[in-house]
């Protein structure tokens, strides 16, 4: 029995260093859509979902060597040597890195499959699987990276993904505004990333940029905690961006102008994951510097939690509603981040569970809306009884998104209201205000979206089973994942992933009762409000003046356009009209002038001078041979006469000299 | 024994009519003679060198070139006569088709 265990983790072990197939396998099959796609019947799909599964097979067999109980893995070979500065390509696998590539290649094959039924028919059908792939490939490039170089690469190539993903339907003007909006929004965030990186790398003495090497400096203090806090602010800029923190989380609303299954793959559930994912990488660079860095965290995590949260009481579009909730929910873990080493743990936790109830929602939704051909609520209404997958699955999302015992959202919230209930309790205050909020607006979701009757057009139906499987599939694992961290069954989860010491997870009765509490407020509150049907939202009249606040999103986005982006739009313009009427037009024309003046010369020189010599060439030529023909009579005795008088003159040179 | 100056100048006189020959006379026949007149000037040169220099080798080129010089009349012959079938006329001057 024990000689059987050792083999399975030598097994497990052995599988732990071909980690890094997993992020090629996506490469691969991107490639192969790419260049084979279009002429591969069903248009490429294939591809992508054949690799995912590997790929998720890989990433399961991995997470079983943690669940095992086996340690880390990092293995890596040199890329190229810049003086003392060496980068490496390579993986680092923890128990963090493990769940969340099972998280990730879950989702994105759960998308790969459901886009086969949601994109049918779509004109960028091969692309869109090309960009899908691309995109998993990077985010796992992101989770393996074992430094902060790789890392980048990784981070780099989702974002142009999501640009081209929000973007994927640009004939209209609005998507391909959003997507911009999008990429110049997260490129602001990653500005301060990427000098944080370099603040890192200067640190070390421009020895490395291996995240394990940088964090042991920090530890043992070779880096000191001034210079790591100023690191760790700029690689949070990174975070705010990716994560859409506040306040840059202006994009992520608008980035649900790309297809559904794009909005569950990347603006739920992994690549604004990879904020906070790359928070709890760089963790000890956080924890060793200055306190007030974690707390700044935590400060810009409590007020786009609460922010977003109301903000999502007032959307009419499905799919904003969810937007918000995904802001508000990354604003959970990035808050309780802020807290300490238990507060990491419970956000990866919150992750890890929200990553399945949220692309279960956003693809129920896309489900809604492939059926109704709408995105507003308004339109919808009364689905439960033509739907009744996607409503049953909805509602588990939905549920574990309020935070009801026993789904995923309950354990994982209540994680995370534990960790902070001991010494934060202002932020604790904020997360139950919060986790109500959330209840409310997801019960009034599910109620103006599957209740009442229908308000819409046509007669809507049930999505096909390549979009309802990974529903289900979904569903199962939002019942099921959260009693990975629970309490009561020992919390396996944190036994995998943890920083420093595996943790003992309390469960205090009093929080769960609270968070219920709350949640069961929340969906009570909504149910009395939405009950009945009315022709404007009662919100409406409840909110007051809050109405149009929320509804103009505190104004931020009209502040940003008028405060930064037409100034600095109209005055760049200007000075790059001028710039291009004056200095680069200017060079055009000098260049043309120059090559004028020079070609008149050449002209000259080649019609006189070159011509003039060729043609005396040919025209000499043409003389002489009419004057020589003359000597070519035919006459033989000519020609004899010729041969004797040479003769002789030869015979009188030579017999002279 | 004949002396070799007389020799000598036998055959440059039998040479110069031959090259006088070969360049006035107008008829193909006439020139061919001509040709002959001087390669037997040759002739008569080797043999009195020969004989002269008591060297044998003079005379075997005599005869040789007694051989090539029937070879070629026979030849020149041979175009004279077809020269006449084409042409109806052996005028060498007539016959300047080769030329510019």
């Amino acid at each position: 029995m024990v000689a059987a265990e050792t083999t399975a983790v030598a097994a497990a072990s052995g599988i732990l260093k071909l980690t890094w197939i997993i992020a090629l396998l996506p490469v691969i099959s991107a490639a192969l859509t790419l260049f084979f796609g279009k002429r591969t019947p069903g248009r490429g799909a294939v591809y992508g979902i054949l690799a995912l599964a590997g790929s998720w097979v890989l990433s399961i067999l991995v997470l079983w060597h943690f669940v095992q109980g086996g340690g880390t893995q990092a293995s890596q070979v040199e890329w190229f040597n810049v003086g003392p500065f060496h980068l490496q390509l390579g993986q680092y696998i923890d128990g963090l890195a493990a769940v969340m590539l099972v998280v990730v290649t879950s989702v994105s094959l759960c998308v790969h499959v459901y886009s086969l039924g949601y994109m049918h028919g779509d004109k960028r059908f091969t692309w869109f699987y090309f960009v899908l792939s691309m995109f998993t490939a990077a985010m796992l490039d992101v989770i393996i990276a074992p430094n902060l170089f790789q890392l980048l690469i990784g981070w780099e190539v989702m974002g142009v993904c999501s640009y081209l993903l929000i973007g994927h339907w640009w004939e209209e003007k609005e998507n391909s505004n959003a997507s911009i909006k999008a990429f110049i929004t997260t490129r602001i965030g990653d500005v301060p990333f990427m000098f944080g990186i370099f603040a890192l790398i200067a640190a070390t003495g421009f020895k490395t940029s291996n995240i394990t090497e940088i964090s042991t400096m920090v530890h043992t203090g070779a880096i000191p905690a001034g210079v790591a806090a100023v690191a760790a602010i700029l690689l949070f800029g990174g975070t705010i961006g990716k994560s859409a923190q506040f306040p840059l989380h202006v994009w992520l609303p608008d980035a649900m102008a790309g297809p559904t299954p794009v909005s569950a793959l990347i603006h739920a559930a992994t690549m604004v994951a990879a904020g906070v994912y790359l928070v709890g990488r760089m963790y000890t660079v956080f924890i060793g510097a200055e306190t007030w860095v974690l707390q700044t965290v935590s400060i810009i995590g409590a007020i786009t939690m609460l922010g977003a949260a109301l903000l999502a009481l007032v959307q009419n579009d499905i799919k904003r509603v969810l937007a918000y909730s995904t802001l508000s929910q990354l604003a959970y873990m990035v808050a309780v981040m802020g807290v300490g080493p238990a507060g990491r743990n419970a956000a990866f936790f919150h992750l890890f569970t929200h990553a399945f109830f949220k692309a279960l929602l956003f693809l129920g939704a896309g489900s809604v809306i492939h059926s109704v051909h709408s995105n507003n609520m308004s339109d919808m209404g009364g689905l439960r009884k033509y739907m009744p997958v996607t409503f049953l699955t909805f509602v588990i999302g939905s549920l574990a998104l309020a935070g009801i015992f026993p789904f995923a959202g309950f354990w994982s919230k209540d994680e995370l209201l534990v960790s902070t209930h001991d010494g934060h309790m202002w932020l604790f205050i904020i997360m139950v205000v919060t986790a109500a909020l959330t209840a409310f607006y997801t019960m009034r979701m599910v109620w103006l979206t599957f209740f009442g009757a229908y308000e819409g057009h046509g007669h809507p139906e049930e999505s096909p089973a390549s979009m309802t499987g990974p529903l289900v599939f979904l569903a199962a694992a939002t019942v099921g994942v959260g009693f990975l961290g629970s309490p009561l069954l020992h919390a396996p989860f944190f036994k995998w992933v943890y920083f420093g010491e595996p943790e003992a997870i309390h469960f205090v009765p009093w929080i769960a009762l609270l968070g219920t509490a709350a949640a069961l407020g929340g969906i009570a509150l909504a149910y009395a409000v939405y009950k009945e049907k009315r022709e404007r939202d009662p919100l409406e009249g409840a909110l007051g003046p809050f109405w149009g606040l929320f509804q103009n999103r505190y104004y931020i986005d009209a502040f940003y356009m008028r405060a930064i982006i037409y100034p600095v739009r109209d005055r760049l313009s200007a000075a790059v009209y001028w710039f291009n009427q004056n200095i680069i037009d200017g060079v055009v024309n000098g260049v043309a002038a120059l090559a004028r003046g020079v070609s008149v010369v050449v002209y000259w020189f080649d019609r006189n001078v070159i011509d003039g010599f060729v043609n005396a060439v040919g025209s000499g030529a043409e003389e002489g041979g009419g004057l020589l023909k003359y000597l070519q009579s035919g006459n033989v005795q000519w020609y004899a006469v010729g041969l004797f008088v040479g003769v002789i003159a030869l015979t009188i040179i030579f017999v002279r000299a | 024994m004949i002396r070799l100056p007389l020799v000598l100048f036998f055959s440059a006189f039998l040479f110069s009519a031959g090259v006088y020959g070969v360049l006035v006379r107008r008829n193909a026949v006439m020139v061919l003679m001509a040709i002959e007149l001087m390669l037997n000037a040759v002739n008569v040169n080797l043999v009195g060198f020969s004989a002269n220099l008591k060297a044998m080798s003079g005379q075997v080129f005599a005869l040789f070139i007694i051989a090539v010089a029937a070879a070629e009349v026979g030849i020149g012959l041979a175009i004279v006569i077809l020269l006449f079938r084409n042409r109806e006329s052996i005028n060498v001057d007539e016959v300047s088709l080769l030329k510019w």
